[in-house]
């Protein structure tokens, strides 16, 4: 079978403080309950410089300067350990600086709704000419056009809703409302919308970058992140994927959201290996862009044990799935993992839908996968909030499963989460840490024959959005390429007319017996 | 603890009492499931839901407590491998705190 392939990935992050403090959720309800409250006084103290984010080795580890393994042997904790020679760029992708990406975020906005001062824009105009692979968005010249004056901003910051930008302590622009009643196009939907898609326009430009693709060869895009984007009649109307793909000339493409909660981008690699292999489109990207909302949502937490304010990083990721070429590594699309409706909400049930039903499936053991890539949330975010070190939890359900079935012995658990795992090292943004960026390093490992399959698990907690409290999750194995390509078995007319005149005989034979 | 959850907790309260109600916890954490536990007792300690200032009395037990209650093939089903990966004792022991 000629199964999919995974053709590149890419990563980026952006460092968000001033969206972290104004329109960061957990801050924004701190903030509606008491202005004047502790946690907003003490936050700004706990905010990370620029360069403190760049060289902080999970975050160098999500744009693949360093390998999860690399990871494993940084002492925690990791803010302490700063990573020497870090650099913003990485082999996946980069790391932006938060005036560039307001910069960004006035490029791809089609409907004049972020303003930025005068000489700030000057600076970041100056800046993104010559940024290597943003100088030729045709939108940069919006960066020409009209700036607005300090006082203008703040006027409509003050008297008009406006979204607030602030860069070095200094107000240098805002994101107007979209419209004066409509809630869903509102300043702060807006501001999270189009900083969703400058996010994911930086990384869809850097898969463009890094890997052979050209935009024009884009024939389907499927956006997966957790926002919704249209009016108060169609909340959720979409679509996030055309407008990214607009930015980045992929004139040639189409696309639609697909949503899932965290699971969002695990169902979107599925359908985007349906569609190449069942031939409608040959180049398929899945692009998920970054949250304002759960910037700092933990703060709280790490505020009160004295820590950086780890949750600064709006973070993305793009991955094209091509046609078989023999060469990369393959998706296994006869052996997609999936919660179904009637599979139970039990961590075991959860754990055998997504995980041992589909190596059932191909007659693989846990232990014939030598990694597992499920929710890769960096632990130095959720352990201090209470959420415990979730990717360790994973693998100690999947290793415990592996002794119910008898892969391995009880005594060899904990061995095999040590073989089995890795560090999480995402940023806590929903959508971005369930597997998906484990990709790129595994593509590289199973290339390089270091590894010879890995699952991708996406899970989502669906209850959130009030409406069912099911579980959801999907997972896939992604496999090193056996080399082999398979020639088109398309249409065969003689064949087809030789099993028609076979049936016909068996048929007449039936009259004569 | 969930606002949500609180919320749903009281309403059980108001229409039950506390006499015939227990809460069941599934926590995967020893602190998080302490500070359930300590939500329906004495109240929201982080005063961030409705139970914040209410102090119910209920008693919660871990579901990790009640294996004894359960068919033992049904608690293999659903519990039988996160018993094997929680840490069990620091779990119950901190769960038991808060019905002192």
């Amino acid at each position: 079978m000629n199964y999919p392939v995974v053709k590149g990935a890419a990563y980026a992050l952006v460092q968000a403080n001033s969206m972290l403090l104004y329109q960061g959720t957990t801050q924004i309800t701190e903030r509606l309950k008491n202005e004047q409250s502790e946690h907003l006084k003490a936050l700004p103290e706990h905010l990370r410089s620029y360069e403190d984010a760049v060289s902080y080795p999970p975050n160098q580890a999500y744009i693949g300067n360093i390998t999860p393994d690399q990871l494993k042997e940084i002492p925690h904790p990791w803010y302490e350990n700063p990573l020497a020679g870090a650099s913003r760029d990485g082999k996946y992708g980069e790391i932006m600086p938060e005036d560039e990406f307001f910069g960004l975020m006035k490029m791809v906005d089609s409907f004049d709704l972020v303003l930025l001062e005068e000489a700030f824009q000057a600076v970041v105009k100056e800046k993104l000419q010559s940024h290597p692979i943003l100088k030729d968005i045709k939108e940069i010249t919006k960066l020409d056009s009209t700036a607005h004056s300090a006082d203008e901003i703040k006027k409509l910051v003050a008297e008009h809703d406006a979204q607030p930008l602030y860069f070095a302590g200094k107000l240098v622009g805002c994101v107007k409302k979209a419209h004066e009643f409509d809630e869903a196009l509102s300043s702060e939907v807006m501001l999270g919308n189009l900083a969703n898609k400058a996010s994911a326009v930086l990384v869809l430009k850097h898969l463009l970058a890094k890997t052979d693709l050209n935009p024009e060869q884009v024939d389907y895009i499927i956006e997966c992140s957790e926002e919704a984007c249209g009016d108060m009649n169609q909340r959720g109307g979409g679509n996030f994927a055309k407008a990214i793909g607009e930015i980045c000339g992929c004139i040639n493409a189409t696309g639609s959201d697909t949503r899932s909660f965290c699971a969002g981008p695990a169902h979107a690699l599925v359908e985007a290996a349906a569609l190449v292999q069942s031939g409608i489109y040959s180049n398929v990207v899945v692009v998920g862009g970054g949250s304002t909302a759960k910037l700092g949502m933990n703060s709280r937490d790490h505020v009160k044990k004295g820590m950086p304010a780890l949750e600064d990083m709006l973070a993305a990721f793009a991955v094209h799935i091509g046609e078989n070429d023999g060469v990369n590594p393959v998706i296994r699309t006869d052996a997609i993992g999936r919660h179904r409706i009637g599979s139970g909400a039990s961590p075991q049930a959860v754990m055998t839908a997504m995980v041992t039903d589909p190596l059932d499936k191909i007659g693989y053991k846990i232990t014939d996968i030598d990694r597992y890539a499920p929710e890769l949330q960096n632990p130095e975010i959720t352990e201090p909030a209470g959420a415990g070190n979730v990717p360790m939890a994973n693998y100690k359900m999947i290793s415990a499963l592996a002794v119910k079935r008898g892969d391995i012995q009880k005594a060899d658990l904990m061995k095999a989460v040590e073989s089995i795992g890795m560090p999480g090292f995402a940023p806590t943004q929903g959508h971005i840490p369930s597997g998906v960026p484990f990709i790129g390093h595994a593509r590289d490992m199973l290339l390089e024959g270091k590894l010879e399959r890995a699952m991708i698990i996406g899970k989502g907690s669906l209850f959130l959005g009030r409406l069912t409290n099911l579980f959801d999750g999907v997972s896939m194995i992604i496999e090193k390429n056996s080399g082999v390509v398979e020639a088109d078995t398309g249409f065969d007319q003689e064949q087809l007319r030789k099993m028609i005149a076979e049936a016909m005989r068996d048929f007449a034979k039936t009259f004569r017996e | 603890m969930d606002l949500e959850n609180q919320a749903r907790i009281k309403d059980l309260y108001d229409k039950y009492g506390k006499d015939d109600l227990i809460v069941v916890l599934g926590g995967a954490e020893p602190e998080a499931s302490g500070l359930a536990a300590e939500t329906v007792a004495t109240g929201d300690p982080t005063f961030a839901g409705p139970l914040s200032g209410v102090s119910l009395g209920l008693k919660a037990y871990h579901i990790f407590e009640l294996k004894d209650e359960i068919p033992a093939d049904v608690y293999d089903e659903q519990v039988g491998m996160m018993e094997m990966v929680l840490d069990v004792d620091e779990i119950v022991n901190e769960v038991k705190t808060y019905r002192k």
